[in-house]
């Protein structure tokens, strides 16, 4: 506002703020936190149907995602930083999943994993009790499409949720959930 | 009132609480709720509650065409999906009234082996899992890895295969895949006994398994128990010994027996299966015949009007497959009859009187999974 007055009221232009509204300390600042949580993904143990079990073959000795920094699956959401549906959800178990996100605490992501995550998959047509899509009840970051993914593409997955906490800007970051009930994220 | 008269009852009592186990819970393998009635730590009743996998599947089948409905029954149990889908499979034949050919029978039969190899290895690795070992995981993924990749060279797929199809096979075998087979044969009986020395044999294993939930004959018949579970209390329910299908006449091997019916028993029946399994395949991996593998159908099929039922052995119980037919392309009702669900009425007799952790360790040797369940 002071530079606007400076340049007198007549001036034509509107002044835009160089870089992306921050400085050098805050971005390196950025750059830092980014990395750090970027390899220290922990995973919710949520698991509901088939693809759990391609799930925990990444976990095990073959794909190994401990590799990447995310070994330390946690059974209780007030630890996780991430949330990976594997599997159907089903309206019974949408206000849980909803619950379970709600409880986990700040930054937190979401990857759907499997057609049943992304849509309701084989249970699209014809069924009266799945949810076609978990982005109906909570945000979701990275979609994982097969049925189930096989293990590589988890990994895929999950190095594109890293690759998208890197250029994160913590200044303007918004929560996810503002907003989500009522369309607007 | 005050807090030391909250705490301590006046008449000396403990008072009975309830607490939740699920629907997000490590040891109940999905998404299973069981509410609990504790007395302290000792389990006074366990019921379940249903319904959060429930993906109305039994509905589904009723707007599908038969070849359709074969694709959906291996998302119920997908740790035997290959047995689910030859349920179907034998169920459809059973109405068309074809007879599928020889190398067909002994195809479905190695690969049904196979799974329940894949199977119990995964619930091995998850029982150390559930009672304080995380290693177990790590030895049994590597094996189950590879007969994954037989399966993914054979079928297309790692877990859910949808390899049977009603009147034979989808398409042959790999040329690679009796090699294959005998490789990992091979390896996993080298693999096998450490299994016993890493869990079997363990004593913190043994304190926590042996002579706890304690599952009688009688007991067993009247809950409906079948599989492992039923057999380790000396219940004869192999149904691939009493009404053999596929290629399981022609095979020589022993239906596992137990007599304590204790929750070690249930895991030595399980090891020992795994043996006859493989003996089951090496019988039968040298000399698959020559024939058609698929039978001539047409490319709807329509079933004859009436009842059609086939059931068959899983690796956790009996499934059954029940086709009401009123001629149409679609059934005009199928009834799926799943182990886990028989099996989970039991749990709340066996619980009765232990403690938490041993209801972990019981609900671990019955190997539930929750789609099968709830469907």
């Amino acid at each position: 506002m002071g530079m606007k007055e400076e340049l007198g009221e007549d001036f034509p232009g509107r002044i835009i703020p160089a870089g992306n509204g921050g400085n050098i300390v805050v971005t390196s600042l950025d750059a830092i936190v980014n990395w750090g949580r970027s390899n220290s993904l922990w995973p919710l143990y949520f698991g509901t149907s088939c693809c759990a079990i391609e799930m925990m073959q990444t976990g095990a000795a073959k794909h190994d995602w401990a590799r990447f920094g995310m070994e330390v699956a946690r059974p209780t959401p007030r630890q996780a930083d991430v949330i990976v549906i594997a599997g159907t959800i089903v309206n019974k178990m949408a206000p849980v999943l909803r619950r379970l996100y709600d409880q986990m605490a700040e930054p937190k992501y979401v990857v759907a994993m499997g057609a049943c995550a992304i849509s309701g998959g084989p249970f699209f047509y014809n069924s009266y009790s799945v949810v076609k899509g978990a982005d109906h009840v909570i945000p979701v970051d990275v979609y994982i499409p097969g049925c189930p993914p096989r293990p590589e593409a988890l990994l895929d997955g999950m190095i594109l949720l890293q690759k998208k906490i890197r250029g994160t800007n913590n200044k303007s970051k918004v929560n996810p959930i503002d907003g989500f009930d009522e369309g607007k994220s | 009132m005050k807090t030391e008269e909250l705490i301590i009852n006046p008449q000396g009592k403990t008072e009975e609480y309830f607490i939740n186990m699920g629907p997000q819970h490590p040891a109940t393998h999905g998404v299973l709720r069981l509410l609990l009635t504790l007395d302290g730590e000792i389990v006074r009743k366990v019921d379940a509650d249903l319904g959060y996998i429930h993906r109305s599947i039994e509905k589904m089948t009723e707007f599908d065409t038969y070849r359709q409905i074969v694709h959906l029954t291996d998302r119920m149990d997908y740790l035997s999906a290959h047995m689910n889908n030859e349920a179907v499979c034998l169920a459809v034949e059973k109405g068309l009234q074809i007879e599928v050919s020889d190398r067909v029978k002994v195809i479905r039969t190695i690969m049904t082996e196979l799974t329940r190899l894949s199977s119990h290895q995964l619930w091995w690795g998850v029982i150390g899992m559930d009672t304080g070992a995380l290693t177990t995981f790590m030895y049994a993924f590597r094996d189950r890895e590879m007969i994954n990749d037989i399966f993914e060279e054979t079928c297309g797929a790692r877990l859910t295969m949808n390899y049977f199809v009603p009147g034979g096979l989808m398409w042959d075998i790999h040329p690679n895949f009796q090699k294959r087979v005998k490789d990992f044969i091979k390896h996993f009986k080298t693999k096998l006994p450490e299994y016993d020395t890493l869990l079997s044999d363990n004593v913190i294993f043994r304190k926590r398994t042996e002579g706890i939930g304690i599952l009688s004959k009688e007991d067993a018949i009247s809950f409906g128990v079948t599989g492992p579970g039923a057999r380790a209390s000396g219940v004869r329910c192999d149904l691939r010994k009493k009404h053999p299908y596929s290629a399981y006449d022609r095979v020589e091997f022993k239906e596992i027996l137990g007599t304590k019916g204790d929750t070690f028993e249930r895991y030595r029946v399980r090891i020992l299966e795994m043996w006859e399994s493989m003996h089951i395949i090496e019988q039968l991996i040298d000399n698959i015949p020559e024939g058609e593998i698929l039978e001539k159908t047409k490319a709807v099929i329509k079933l004859p009007k009436g009842e059609f039922y086939q059931r068959v052995e899983t690796a956790r119980g009996e499934f059954g497959a029940n086709i009401i037919s009123d001629g149409k392309k679609s059934p005009y009702r199928m009834k799926f009859r799943s182990p886990g669900f028989s099996n989970l009425s039991v749990i709340d007799h066996l619980a009765k009187g232990w403690k938490v952790a041993d209801l972990v360790a019981i609900m671990a040797t019955f190997d539930f999974v929750i789609p099968d369940i709830d469907r």
